[in-house]
């Protein structure tokens, strides 16, 4: 192996610091990607070592034993045991240990102690150990394991020094291979007993704090509590914060557009597709990020202070009913506010099954996006009165618009748990880990690495779509002296009144079947687009104002409500469908979750039509 | 599952049995989901709910092995399910139907 580019594997337990550790020696200088055909991200970053080498690091995912339980768990094991396809085995792995948790951590090391390769141990968080009055005599535990240990503070600067100035040296002798087999594998366990009695002494098996604040973060009753104000907080500040910055964007782009198209003829195609295809692409992709941003923050924060598997903890009962798991609780949260950062969101939860059922379920959650449309046909077809002496019937409806959706997400998920083959039961098995106070660095890359994998993954996508869409709502133009809206005249327009066929079961008029079509891009731009349709110009609001009016004129009271119904299930979202192909990688699961949205939303609208007719 | 198991094995082992340290046990053995809150014991075993079962083997990895001290720390909010389990210097959550793999040894309080 040359001393250029020694390949260096990070390995180690869940919650041990390795990320941390991973940020302070390679800082912004790292790519991630997903390893070929699976979901699981592969992070890798350089550092240039004092001597001038560099050094290639490789962050594999946190790992509790190499009898692996999850497709983390075996990436780990395959790279660790240079079996990866592609990947060429590590020159040297460190193994990465929580000094406050060596009764757990120090058996993995020995695991991978046993692979035959060159290892290096950190001790990290070293500095809560100190805090803690935890000693662990250093050398004698360097002695009996037979690997350099160093001590490191992932989350102080020059926290690693030590860690880079052994990796810079020679590399460790490595010990001998050693069979992996059942029997031996428990004897690990009387080897860190030892190694424990003979190297650590610890004054108590926990933190004091951490007890104290468990107290109340789990007590059955303030638990829920401090749960539900978090959960109201964070979706105040989304929506307060996210909206003026959603509203610059899409003025931003919009006045961009106008200035980038202002030398060109306004009637000509390329100023319609510079317009109203490209910069209005680019503002559908950029109007998702305030929200996401914002969103990821709290998450993050959330999780790296340690609250994250404390609020599993609290509803997994709850949730594991409908067939999903605790952890699923805060992705499908966030889809309240957009599916896309709710599905992103959904990497934390380890088991696959459980991962895809909140993929599949996610969309189901009643996004922002469906607001504007709600409001439009609640404002013109609800009357604004009271019921049962207190309520707004207005509000009554958007509420059991957001129920229907909570409803059927727990239905579907309790259909797909009984319709799986594989019957197996699923672990919960998690760890609640220290807390700790969010780290401003780890936070801050996080929230990069998600904008980017957004921009990159999810925005080309939604940019070609809206393009295409462009193009199917302007050709062919309408003929000279032609009198109706251009759409009309479209691919669009003929695909919507072919759909009207399709549609007239459920009530939906030729104009709402033509809206449907672009409304694909984003489910507000259906409100413009039926804007379009009745041959009217101005901004989105200026839009519903004149359309309310207009459309409670034209509409039956049944076709609206079949409208609502149509909404609540719908998946008129291709950047959820985008996302949902990034993250299970797979155009099938796409297929199924627009298949059975749309199955559940003509049947809905089937039933709210057909009834509505009948009782008027 | 969980019903089936507890239909196999008595929750209650007969005391006065040899365990695999070869020692008299002193107390009997009980289902971790059956132990009281707060209260010390040791793990005395984790049993497999069917062959290979992976949860099982993933307990023992997570340092659930014989001799071990551990406690319920809190339970959910829900039917007290899922539990909380101090083992060596880590919390885990476990649902009931985890916890009832492993059987414990209760200290004399």
């Amino acid at each position: 192996m040359s001393a250029q580019g020694l390949r260096i594997a990070l390995v180690g337990n869940p919650n041990c610091g390795k990320t941390a550790l991973f940020n302070q020696l390679t800082g912004g200088r790292q790519k991630v990607a997903n390893y070929a055909g699976v979901t699981v991200e592969r992070k890798e970053g350089r550092f240039v070592a004092p001597s001038g080498r560099v050094l290639q690091l490789l962050d594999l995912p946190g790992t509790y034993s190499f009898d692996a339980a999850s497709p983390d768990e075996q990436i780990t094991r395959d790279v660790c045991e240079g079996r990866y396809p592609g990947e060429p085995a590590p020159d040297l792995i460190v193994c990465v240990a929580d000094a406050t948790n060596l009764r757990l951590h120090l058996r993995f090391v020995l695991e991978v102690k046993r692979l035959g390769r060159p290892v290096v141990l950190a001790l990290n968080m070293m500095d809560t150990a100190r805090r803690r009055g935890i000693v662990i005599d250093v050398p004698a535990l360097q002695r009996l394991l037979g690997v350099p240990v160093v001590e490191t503070i992932a989350v102080r600067r020059g926290g690693a020094k030590a860690l880079i100035n052994r990796v810079d040296g020679d590399v460790p002798v490595a010990a001998p291979v050693q069979a992996d087999d059942p029997a031996s594998r428990n004897d690990l366990h009387a080897q860190v007993r030892a190694l424990m009695a003979a190297t650590v002494i610890m004054p108590r098996a926990t933190d004091a704090v951490d007890d104290a604040i468990d107290r109340w973060a789990l007590h059955p009753v303030f638990g829920l509590g401090i749960l539900a104000v978090l959960m109201f907080l964070i979706f105040q500040a989304v929506f307060s914060w996210a909206q003026p910055l959603m509203d610059a964007i899409e003025a931003g782009v919009g006045t961009l557009g106008t200035w980038v198209t202002s030398a060109l003829p306004p009637q000509s195609a390329l100023h319609s597709l510079l317009n109203d295809g490209i910069f209005a692409g680019l503002g559908a992709v950029l109007v998702f990020l305030p929200q996401i941003l914002i969103l990821f923050l709290f998450i993050l924060v959330l999780e790296e202070s340690g609250y994250l598997p404390r609020a599993a903890f609290l509803l997994d009962k709850l949730m594991f009913k409908a067939g999903l798991t605790g952890r699923a609780f805060i992705p499908l949260l966030s889809s309240f506010a957009c599916a896309i950062p709710g599905i992103m969101a959904t990497r934390s939860i380890t088991d696959p099954r459980d991962r895809l059922t909140t993929i599949l379920v996610a969309p189901l959650m009643t996004c922002s996006a469906r607001l504007p449309v709600y409001t439009l046909l609640i404002a013109a077809f609800i009357p604004h009165r009271t019921v049962w002496g207190v309520f707004n019937l207005q509000g009554v409806v958007l509420f059991t618009l957001y129920v229907a959706g909570i409803v059927s997400a727990l239905a579907v998920a309790f259909v797909i748990k009984r319709f799986r083959k594989d019957k197996s039961e699923h672990a919960l098995l998690m760890e609640l880990p220290s807390y700790r106070l969010p780290n401003v660095r780890d936070v801050a890359l996080g929230l990069w690495e998600r904008a980017k994998i957004f921009l990159k993954r999810v925005g080309g996508i939604i940019l070609a779509l809206t393009v295409i869409l462009w193009f199917l709502s302007s050709f062919p133009g309408p003929p000279p002296g032609a009198s109706g809206p251009a759409i009309d005249y479209s691919l669009a327009g003929r695909l919507g009144h072919a759909l009207h066929y399709v549609f007239a079961p459920i009530g939906f008029n030729w104009q709402i079947c033509i809206a449907l079509v672009p409304g694909l891009a984003a489910r507000e731009v259906a409100v413009s687009a039926l804007g379009t349709v009745y041959a009217m110009s101005g901004s989105d609001d200026t839009i519903a104002n004149q359309l309310g009016p207009l459309i409670a004129h034209q509409w039956s009271l049944a076709t609206a409500l079949s409208l609502l119904a149509w909404y609540v299930f719908a998946p008129q979202c291709m950047s959820t469908l985008a996302v949902i192909r990034r993250e299970t990688n797979s155009w099938r699961n796409v297929a199924i979750t627009a298949g059975y949205l749309f199955g559940l939303a003509y049947l809905a609208s089937l039933l709210t039509y057909q009834i509505a007719r009948a009782l008027s | 599952m969980g019903e089936a198991l507890r239909q196999s094995r008595p929750a209650h082992r007969v005391p006065f049995a040899y365990n695999a340290n070869h020692s008299y046990l002193q107390y009997p053995t009980v289902r971790l989901s059956d132990l009281p809150k707060g209260s010390p014991a040791v793990v005395d075993r984790v049993d497999d709910a069917h062959a290979g079962d992976p949860i099982a083997q993933r307990l023992r990895d997570l340092g659930f092995v014989d001799g071990e001290p551990v406690r319920v720390v809190a339970c959910g909010p829900l039917g007290a399910d899922p539990l909380l389990i101090q083992i060596g210097s880590t919390r885990f959550a476990l649902r009931r139907s985890e916890a009832a793999r492993i059987y414990v040894k209760a200290e004399a309080a």
